[in-house]
C-alpha cells in the first residue's frame, strides 16, 4: 500500500513541532536544555547538600565561639568571618539553612497534598464539588496569612514546622484555583472524551491524562511557593519567632548582623546573600518551566527575531495590474533557523478581477496574501522579490508603504469573523468609528454611512443589527459586518483569507453570493484564498494553484477545471467530493504535503505524483505558459500529460 | 439489511442553563443503524449532531429515549462503540507515545490472556493496518500530521474490533488529498471487518460519499432522512433543497443550477424563534405556511425510502421539480 512510504513529519509546522516536543520531552529535560535552569538547579542542589553534610563540612559547631576573634571578615581560619560572639559564620550559615530548606520543604508538602489532589478533582469533575472547593479555596484566599501564623507560633510554643504547614495550606488555595483553571483545559481535550468512551475508570483518567497535563504549571507554582516560603521563614526567624537562641537560623543570623552592622558590616552579606540567592534560584526554576509550557501555547514564541530589513529586487509592474508580485519569498525565523515557507511566487491581479488561490494546509497560500497585505507575522519577512500595488513598490516602502495602501487601497476578511470584531463596542458604533478615520466626515454622516454599509452587505435590518454587541449576532452575520467594514474605505482591492471556512455550509453560500455581488458592483479586485476549489469556483474567474510554497498553476476558472494541466491540480479534483458528479472511490493521493525544511531541490510534488520522471527531480521546474500565454503549469511534463484528455475529448 | 446493530428511540437531550432553565439540543430523535452499515448525520452548526453521538457514548445527559444495541441492555457496553474525533491534534495525549495511546483501551478492558508481548503484537498490527509504521509505537504524536493523527486515532479507535464507530467530524480538518485516504481507510475496515459507522458531518458532499443512509438535522429535530444518493440528486425538506443548493460545486452546469436554486430558497435573514410545537424551520422557509406554524410536521414516509417532516413536501416539489416525486428537472436558466 501507498499510503505507508507517508513521510514521518508532516504539514505542521517547524516550530509547532519543537514547542509540542517540548511538552512531551519531561519537564527535567526541559529545565536542564536551559543555561539558566541548569544554574539554578546546580546551586539549589549545592546549597541542600552542603547543608545536609553541614556536620562533616562545617568547620566548627554552630555554636562554638572563638572569643579570641571576633567581628572578623573572611580570614583562612574563618572563610566568612565571625560574628560579635566569636561563631564561624559558614558553620553557622550550613546549620542554619538546614533549618530554613526543611521549613521551606515542610511548606511546600503541606502545599502540594492538599492543593493537587482537591485543584485536579475539582477542574475535572466540575459542578457541585467543583463549586465548593472554589468558594471555600477564595474564603482561604482572603485570610490574613501573617496573623494566623503569629497565632500559630504563639499556640504551638514557637514551633516552626507548625508554622510551615499553616503557611502550605493557605497557600494552597490560590495554587488549588491554578491547577484546577489547569485541569479545566484539558478537561475540554478531545483525548480525555476518548478515554471516557473507551470506559477508562474517572481515577486512571486523572493519572494518566490529567496530571501528566497539569505538571508543569504545578512545578511552576511550587517553585515560586518555595521562593515565597523561603522569604517568609527567614522574616519569622529574623522576628526570633522561630528556634530559640542561639540556635542557627539564617533570619536570625541577618538579626545579628543588623545589631552589628556598624562595627563588622560583612556579617550582613553571607546570609544576606544566601537567602536571596535561593530565592532567585526558586523564581529561576519557576520562570524556565514556565517559558516552556508557554512555548507549547504559543508555538513559534520562542527566538523571535527583531524585524529584519526586506530584501527587495524592484521590477517594473505591467502597468495595467492593479497587483503585481514578482519572485516573492518569504521565511519564518533568522540564521540557521531560517525556514522558506513561500518560494518565488509571482500573480498578478487585475483591477476588479477576482482571483482565487487555492491549495490545502502547509501550501503558503495565507503567508502569500498575509505578506501582500503587509501583515505577516514579526517572525516572518519577505526574502526576495516585490510588491506592487496601484504601480507602488510595497515590499521597498516597509510599513509607510502599507499605512498609505491601507483601507483605502486594501483591506482583507479572515476566516475568523468574530475575532475580527471588538466584543466590546456595538456593531454600529464600530463600523462608525472606522468610517470616521477613513473619511475624516462628521459623527452623524458616520453613523449614516455605517448604516449603509450594514444595508450593503445586505443585513435586512441595519439599525438593529447596529445596536447589537458582536457576541449577539451569529457567526455569517459577523462574516457580514466584517465585510461591511473591510468595505468602509471603498478598497481597490479585498484580500478574502478563508472567509467561509468556520461557517456552515448554507451560510457560505450566502456570504459566496454576497462577495460576488458586492465585487461586480463596486469594481474592485477581490483575491480569495481557499483550499475549497468549488468555493474558489463560485466567485473567480482566475485561480492560481498552490502546493508547498509554490504556485503551480495558474489558469482561467473554467479551464482548469475542464483541464487541469499539473498533477496535482489534477489530484486534487479528483479527491474533491463536491467537484465530483460519481461516487466511485476518491483517487488516493500518497502521503501528505511535506514540509518547508524537507521541500526537495526538484518539484515539489514529484514524491507524490505518479507522472514523476528523473527530470522532475534533477532541478527546480520554473513555472511556464503551456499551449498558451494565460495558461501557466510548473510541470516539465505538462504539454506531454494534457495530450491524451485532449485527444480523448 | 440484518438486524439493527443500534437503535435510537426518540431521543432527548436537554443541557441545563444558569438558574434552572434548559436548552434542547436534540429533540426526540429516533435513528437505527444496522451491521455493516454507515449512517450519515448532517446538519448546520447547533443542529444537535455531537450531542446524539455523545449521548449515545454515554458523555451527554439523556432526558428521554432509549438507545439499544444489539437489542440488548439500554447502556451500550463501552468496548462495542467507539469514536474517532474531528480535531487529531487534540485527540491524542501529547505526553503518551503513540503505542501507549492505542494501546490504551486493551490496557483498559484488561484480560488475562492479553500479556505485554500480545498487547506489543496487536498495538503494531493495527498500526500497519492504518498505514503507521510500527516503529512509530515509541515516539510522541508531536511528531506526526494531521493525517497521520487520524490515522492514529482510528488504530485506537477500532483495536478493541468494536461493532459501531462514532466518526465526529473525522474529516473536517483535514486537507482534502488526506480526506480521500482516511474516507478508503474508513471503507476498508467496513469491508474487511464489518464496522458499522455513524458519520457526523456538516458536509453533504464527504456524508454522500461514504454513507448509505443519511439523517438531516435541523435544530435538533430530524428534517429528512433517507438513502444517500437519493438525498442528493431529489432532496424533499425546503432545509435539504437549501443545503444540497448551498454546496460550493467546480462544474459550470451544475453551478449556475445551484445558484438559481438558492435564489429560489432565498428568504430575509430574522432571528431563529424559540422552538415549540411548530415547524422550527419556518422562519427559514420560502413555503411557510400557516399550518406550519400551527403545528409540528410529523416525520414521515415518502419516495423512495425517505421520510421527510414537512407539511407542504408535496406541494414544494410540485413548485420546484414540476411535479411530485418527479425529481432532478431542475429549470436551467441562462446565466
Amino acid at each position: 500500500m501507498s499510503v505507508i512510504n507517508a513521510p514521518l513529519v508532516g504539514g505542521a509546522s517547524a516550530s509547532a513541532q519543537a514547542a509540542e516536543a517540548a511538552a512531551s520531552r519531561g519537564i527535567i529535560r526541559t529545565i536542564l536544555r536551559s543555561p539558566r535552569g541548569v544554574c539554578a538547579v546546580a546551586f539549589l542542589l549545592l546549597v541542600i547538600i552542603a547543608c545536609a553534610l553541614a556536620a562533616v563540612i562545617a568547620p566548627s559547631g554552630p555554636i562554638v565561639q572563638d572569643l579570641s576573634a571576633v567581628n572578623r571578615g573572611p580570614s583562612s581560619h574563618h572563610l566568612l568571618g565571625t560574628d560579635a560572639l566569636g561563631r564561624d559564620l559558614l558553620s553557622r550559615l550550613l546549620y542554619g539553612g538546614r533549618s530554613s530548606l526543611v521549613g521551606v520543604a515542610e511548606a511546600v508538602l503541606a502545599l502540594l497534598v492538599i492543593s493537587v489532589p482537591l485543584g485536579v478533582v475539582a477542574g475535572y469533575t466540575g459542578g457541585a464539588v467543583d463549586r465548593v472547593i472554589t468558594r471555600t479555596a477564595d474564603l482561604v484566599m482572603s485570610i490574613p496569612v501573617i496573623i494566623i501564623l503569629l497565632a500559630v507560633l504563639a499556640m504551638f510554643g514557637r514551633s516552626m514546622s507548625t508554622a510551615m504547614v499553616a503557611l502550605g495550606v493557605l497557600g494552597a488555595a490560590g495554587v488549588t484555583r491554578v491547577v484546577r483553571s489547569a485541569a479545566l483545559a484539558v478537561r475540554e481535550e478531545a483525548f480525555i472524551a476518548a478515554a471516557e468512551v473507551m470506559g477508562q475508570a474517572r481515577r486512571d483518567i486523572i493519572f494518566r491524562h490529567i496530571l501528566p497535563q497539569c505538571r508543569g504549571v504545578i512545578v511552576v507554582q511550587t517553585s515560586l511557593f518555595a521562593a515565597i516560603a523561603l522569604g517568609v521563614q527567614t522574616g519569622l526567624t529574623y522576628l526570633s519567632l522561630g528556634p530559640a537562641p542561639p540556635a542557627p537560623t539564617w533570619g536570625g543570623m541577618v538579626g545579628d548582623a543588623v545589631t552589628a552592622f556598624y562595627t563588622s558590616p560583612w556579617q550582613i552579606v553571607p546570609p544576606g546573600a544566601a537567602i536571596a540567592l535561593t530565592v532567585v534560584a526558586f523564581g529561576v526554576l519557576g520562570d524556565v518551566v514556565r517559558d516552556a509550557i508557554a512555548d507549547t501555547h504559543s508555538a513559534g514564541a520562542s527566538g523571535r527575531p527583531p524585524h529584519r530589513a526586506r530584501r527587495p529586487a524592484p521590477a517594473a509592474a505591467p502597468a495595467e495590474a492593479l497587483v503585481h508580485v514578482e519572485g516573492m519569498s518569504v521565511a519564518f525565523g533568522s540564521g540557521a533557523d531560517e525556514t522558506t515557507v513561500v518560494q518565488g511566487v509571482t500573480f498578478t491581479v487585475g483591477a476588479g478581477e477576482a482571483v482565487g488561490i487555492v491549495g490545502e494546509s502547509g501550501s503558503g497560500k495565507t503567508v502569500t496574501v498575509k505578506a501582500l497585505a503587509g501583515l505577516l507575522p514579526r517572525t516572518a519577512a519577505v526574502t526576495a522579490g516585490s510588491i506592487s500595488f496601484a504601480g507602488t513598490e510595497l515590499s521597498a516602502g516597509g510599513r509607510r508603504a502599507y499605512r498609505r495602501v491601507r483601507g483605502h487601497g486594501i483591506a482583507i476578511v479572515t476566516q475568523e469573523p468574530m475575532r475580527a470584531l471588538d466584543p466590546t463596542f456595538r456593531v454600529g458604533k464600530l463600523l462608525a468609528d472606522l468610517v470616521r478615520a477613513v473619511d475624516r466626515c462628521s459623527r452623524g454622516s458616520a453613523r449614516t454611512r455605517a448604516l449603509e454599509l450594514l444595508g450593503r452587505v445586505q443585513i435586512l435590518d441595519p439599525e438593529d443589527v447596529a445596536q447589537r454587541y458582536p457576541h449577539q449576532i451569529s457567526g455569517g452575520m459577523a462574516q457580514r459586518v466584517a465585510i461591511a467594514m473591510a468595505l468602509a474605505g471603498r478598497p481597490k482591492l479585498l484580500i478574502a483569507d478563508e472567509p467561509t471556512t468556520a461557517l456552515d455550509v448554507t451560510v457560505q453560500a450566502e456570504i459566496l453570493d454576497l462577495l460576488r455581488g458586492l465585487q461586480r458592483e463596486t469594481g474592485m479586485a477581490l483575491v480569495l484564498v481557499s483550499h475549497d476549489l468549488g468555493v474558489v469556483a463560485e466567485i473567480c474567474s482566475r485561480v492560481c494553484v498552490m502546493y508547498a510554497g509554490e504556485i503551480v498553476e495558474v489558469a482561467h476558472t473554467e479551464e482548469l477545471f475542464a483541464q487541469p494541466f499539473h498533477p496535482y491540480t489534477r489530484a486534487l479534483l479528483n479527491a474533491s467530493p463536491g467537484g465530483r458528479s460519481d461516487t466511485t472511490a476518491l483517487e488516493v493521493l500518497p502521503g501528505g504535503v511535506p514540509s518547508p525544511r524537507g521541500w526537495p531541490i526538484g518539484c515539489h510534488f514529484a514524491d507524490r505524483c505518479a507522472f514523476a520522471v528523473e527530470t522532475c527531480m534533477a532541478a527546480p521546474v520554473p513555472l511556464r505558459p503551456v499551449f498558451d500565454a494565460d495558461r501557466q503549469a510548473r510541470c516539465v511534463r505538462a504539454e506531454e500529460l494534457a495530450a491524451p484528455v485532449e485527444a480523448a475529448t | 439489511m440484518s438486524l439493527p446493530l443500534l437503535d435510537v428511540e426518540g431521543l432527548t437531550v436537554d443541557y441545563p442553563l444558569p438558574r434552572g432553565r434548559t436548552r434542547r439540543a436534540v429533540d426526540d430523535v429516533s435513528l437505527s443503524i444496522a451491521t455493516r452499515q454507515t449512517v450519515g448525520l448532517v446538519g448546520e452548526s447547533g443542529s444537535g449532531k455531537s450531542s446524539i453521538a455523545r449521548a449515545i457514548v454515554g458523555l451527554a445527559p439523556r432526558t428521554a429515549g432509549t438507545i439499544t444495541l444489539h437489542g440488548g441492555a439500554s447502556a451500550p457496553p463501552a468496548r462495542r462503540i467507539q469514536m474517532i474525533f474531528q480535531d487529531p491534534y487534540s485527540s491524542l495525549d501529547p505526553t503518551k507515545t503513540v503505542g501507549y495511546s492505542v494501546s490504551e483501551p486493551l490496557r483498559v478492558h484488561r484480560s488475562p490472556e492479553l500479556t505485554r508481548a500480545v498487547i506489543r503484537q496487536r498495538t503494531a498490527d493495527m498500526l500497519e493496518s492504518v498505514g503507521i509504521p510500527a516503529s512509530a509505537a515509541s515516539r510522541h504524536p508531536s511528531r506526526f500530521s494531521g493525517g497521520q493523527r487520524q490515522r492514529i486515532a482510528i488504530a485506537r479507535a477500532l483495536i478493541l474490533k468494536p461493532d459501531l464507530v462514532i466518526c465526529d467530524e473525522a474529516l473536517s480538518a483535514l486537507d482534502l488529498s488526506v480526506q480521500a485516504q482516511i474516507i478508503n481507510l474508513l471503507t476498508r475496515f467496513r469491508d474487511r471487518d464489518g464496522v458499522s459507522y455513524l458519520f457526523i458531518s456538516h458536509d453533504l458532499s464527504v456524508v454522500e460519499m461514504l454513507c448509505d443512509e443519511v439523517v438531516v438535522l435541523y435544530r435538533g429535530r430530524v428534517a429528512e432522512t433517507g438513502p444517500a444518493r437519493r438525498l442528493r440528486e431529489a432532496p424533499l425538506h425546503p432545509y435539504t433543497r437549501g443545503l444540497v443548493a448551498a454546496i460550493p460545486r467546480v462544474d459550470p452546469g451544475a453551478r449556475a443550477k445551484a445558484r438559481e436554486r438558492r435564489e429560489l430558497l432565498r428568504t430575509p435573514v430574522v432571528p431563529a424563534p424559540a422552538l415549540d410545537d411548530s415547524c422550527a424551520y419556518r422562519h427559514r422557509c420560502v413555503f411557510a405556511a400557516e399550518r406550519c406554524a400551527a403545528e409540528r410536521p410529523a416525520l414521515r414516509a415518502a419516495s423512495e425510502g425517505a421520510r421527510v417532516a414537512c407539511h407542504r413536501a408535496e406541494d414544494v416539489a410540485a413548485q420546484l421539480d414540476g411535479g411530485a416525486g418527479a425529481p432532478a428537472a431542475i429549470p436551467t436558466g441562462g446565466r
